[in-house]
């Protein structure tokens, strides 16, 4: 029993690492603008889908990953510029939409450029399980959970060291007072977007071997580090990361003690649970105006 | 006056135009709704790839009797919804004269009701025993059905000494259905199933359920379910060290799967169509003949084979061949000779049909397989 639950952690960690790290993406862009991207899950099946492609076409693993990532970064900084900032002055609902719409698009794009089949990547360092107690690990697992733990670290320093950083929450706390303290508030969204994109690319290159890719498979977890970010409050990064790992731990959890069939429907309980008694997530700071 | 008389002029004109069109012979229109896009498309695809192949072949050598066959997609994306939509359509707008289509068992069993109400000859693609029992007078079905497969499994399972089993199952309508024929026939060969786990179609990680079948005593784990999913179950279970034999259905039948799975394929058994091993079968099989044509004009054109796109070929060609047979577009008439089919050598088997049995398969249709160096090979 103990050999279970140690793999059914295991197992959950990992999966929460990548929620986490599309959580992660969707705080940034609501941190500088207010605005949901719900095209990061489709950030996610390029980074996964390129590198495929790039590896299936004869290029090396490394060069094909940091490629992938790049172009999803283009993708990004091309979203920003030529469908978001062309809405300047939008309601952060009409911006919301427009990220949908460009989620279609990309879906799209994929599935004329690759194709509908599923498609596997490499393990970045063989598939030979490694045995921890009674549970089993791949390398791949390892590599998620280590990347991941890099970026977070990176990401949260970022935001609490550097000025670019602390520019971008300025931005989002008030464009106007940013751009008048002299802060380029566009330059700042585009780099937003530009850095959702390395790290949903990321997520999607490091469990691409584990989970294979379609065009489609941005959607699902697309979806759950919506909920990630969520559960941890929108707008605050390291909660989103909290939240994807306590998501990704639940979901396993939950198909393994209690029954498989209820595994996506006890995430979305728990979700409904915290946002019934804590609206703004668990890390998310009390926010409200009087009116 | 003269521009008046032109008008009657080229009123007739247009109507003797008519005339000679509705003289014509009226094209056979065959419609179809398949898993193009979404999760089960690896099989919708190469259905429509081979519909739309042969279609052009049989027009190409003239038609039957005189006639063009026209063939009428939609893609449903595996969605059970929208397969009754454009079921609706190809019934009430379209016209169809028979429908081969419905990729899945849960789309395929969802369009039936209309079926049955609009009087149409319906030859379904899909899985499941529900859509051929009990036998509905305007359905029938070309693959095998999920029972034989859960027998020839268990017969192997049995030769090998093998008498606990873990079931784990995807929530499709073919990984349901199989999950159900499972448990109802294991007891008669004497297998006892020690788990029952599932899994959704979308999943991207099963070693929850995995886990928990590990720490029972199953001495083989039998996966039903298609697409992605299996792959995944694949990969999973040599990732936890699991030992025990690997079993899959006939859902995973196509190259695809061996390349997703990788070397986590290796040694897994299925219960398969002929048609993956058509080359090592011996000369004197009646399919071996048709399964290479099959093959061979396939792979011409869009890469390799699966036994999907061959049950495509073979309710195409049993539907054409009644039609042919009937020599009229009556529906009723094309339905009796699609029940009377004898002795048609498909892909999938030798089909004989009767007004009991509306897919005409016996046991012999199905081979045990093992991926063996990422290949293919006859069980024994």
């Amino acid at each position: 029993m103990m050999d279970a639950l140690l793999q059914y952690l295991l197992t959950g960690i990992t999966l929460g690492a990548t929620y986490a790290l599309v959580g992660l993406g969707f705080a940034i862009i609501y941190n500088a603008s207010g605005v949901v991207n719900f095209a990061q899950g489709e950030f996610v099946m390029v980074g996964a889908m390129g590198a495929i492609a790039m590896v299936s076409g004869g290029a090396p693993l490394p060069v094909a990953i940091l490629a992938a990532m790049a172009m999803t970064v283009l993708v990004g900084l091309a979203l920003e510029r030529f469908a978001i900032a062309q809405a300047r002055g939008a309601s952060v609902v009409a911006v919301i939409i427009i990220t949908i719409g460009a989620s279609v698009f990309l879906r799209g794009a994929a599935l004329l450029i690759w194709g509908k089949q599923f498609h596997a990547l490499p393990h970045f360092s063989g598939d030979t399980p490694i045995h921890i107690g009674g549970a089993t690990l791949l390398p791949q697992n390892l590599w998620v959970m280590g990347v991941t733990a890099l970026l977070v670290f990176g990401v949260h320093r970022f935001f609490n060291k550097t000025l670019t950083g602390k520019a971008i929450l300025a931005c989002s706390e008030n464009p106007m007072a940013a751009a008048l303290a002299g802060i380029p508030v566009r330059r700042m969204l585009l780099f937003s977007y530009g850095l959702s994109a390395a790290l949903g690319s990321a997520a999607g290159v490091l469990v691409a071997p584990i989970s294979l890719a379609s065009y489609e498979s941005g959607m699902m977890l697309g979806l759950k580090g919506f909920c990630a970010a969520i559960l941890g409050g929108m707008g605050s990064p390291m909660g989103a990361v909290a939240g994807g790992v306590i998501l990704g731990v639940l979901e396993s959890l939950g198909a393994g003690l209690i029954d498989s069939g209820y595994k996506d429907a006890i995430a979305f309980i728990v979700i409904l649970f915290v946002l019934f008694f804590r609206p703004s997530g668990l890390f998310g700071k009390k926010q409200g105006a009087r009116v | 006056m003269s521009f008046k008389k032109n008008l009657t002029m080229a009123a007739a004109v247009v109507s003797l135009g008519l005339g000679v069109a509705t003289a014509q012979a009226e094209n056979i229109k065959i419609g179809t709704f398949l898993s193009v896009t979404g999760p089960a498309s690896f099989l919708g695809d190469p259905e429509l790839k081979t519909l739309k192949m042969y279609v052009d072949k049989v027009n190409a050598k003239g038609g039957i009797d005189g006639r063009q066959v026209e063939l009428i997609h939609y893609d449903t994306g595996t969605q059970a919804k929208m397969a009754v939509k454009f079921a609706k359509r190809l019934l009430k707008k379209d016209r169809v004269h028979a429908i081969v289509g419905g990729t899945t068992s849960g789309s395929s069993i969802a369009v039936m009701p209309d079926i049955k109400r609009a009087r149409v000859p319906f030859v379904s693609l899909a899985g499941s025993v529900k859509i051929i029992e009990p036998v509905q007078k305007w359905t029938f079905k070309m693959p095998h059905t999920d029972r034989m497969a859960a027998a020839k499994i268990f017969t192997d399972m049995k030769a090998r000494g093998i008498s606990k089993i873990a079931l784990i199952t995807g929530d499709g309508g073919f990984d349901k259905s199989g999950r159900t024929q499972s448990q109802a026939l294991a007891p008669q060969y004497g297998i006892k199933i020690v788990a029952d786990e599932s899994y959704g179609k979308k999943d991207t990680d099963m070693t929850a359920q995995l886990t928990k079948i590990r720490t029972t005593d199953a001495q083989a784990i039998l996966n039903f379910g298609l697409g992605s999913g299996p792959a995944i179950v694949t990969r999973n279970v040599r990732q936890l060290g699991i030992t025990v034999p690997l079993y899959q259905s006939h859902g995973v039948a196509s190259k695809k799967f061996i390349q997703l799975a990788g070397k986590a394929a290796e040694g897994v058994r299925l219960p398969a169509a002929a048609l993956l091993v058509a080359e090592s079968l011996p000369d004197s099989d009646p399919q071996k003949q048709v399964l290479l044509d099959y093959k061979n004009s396939y792979e011409a054109k869009h890469g390799s084979v699966s036994t999907f796109g061959g049950h495509a070929y073979d309710g195409l060609m049993v539907v054409l061949q009644a039609i042919d047979r009937a020599n009229s577009l009556d529906s009723r008439k094309i339905r009796d000779e699609i029940e009377k089919t004898q002795g048609f050598v498909g892909t999938g088997g030798v089909f004989n049909m009767s007004a009991t049995d509306h897919l005409g398969l016996g046991m012999d249709a199905f081979k045990m397989l093992e991926i063996k160096n990422g290949n293919w090979t006859i069980v024994k």
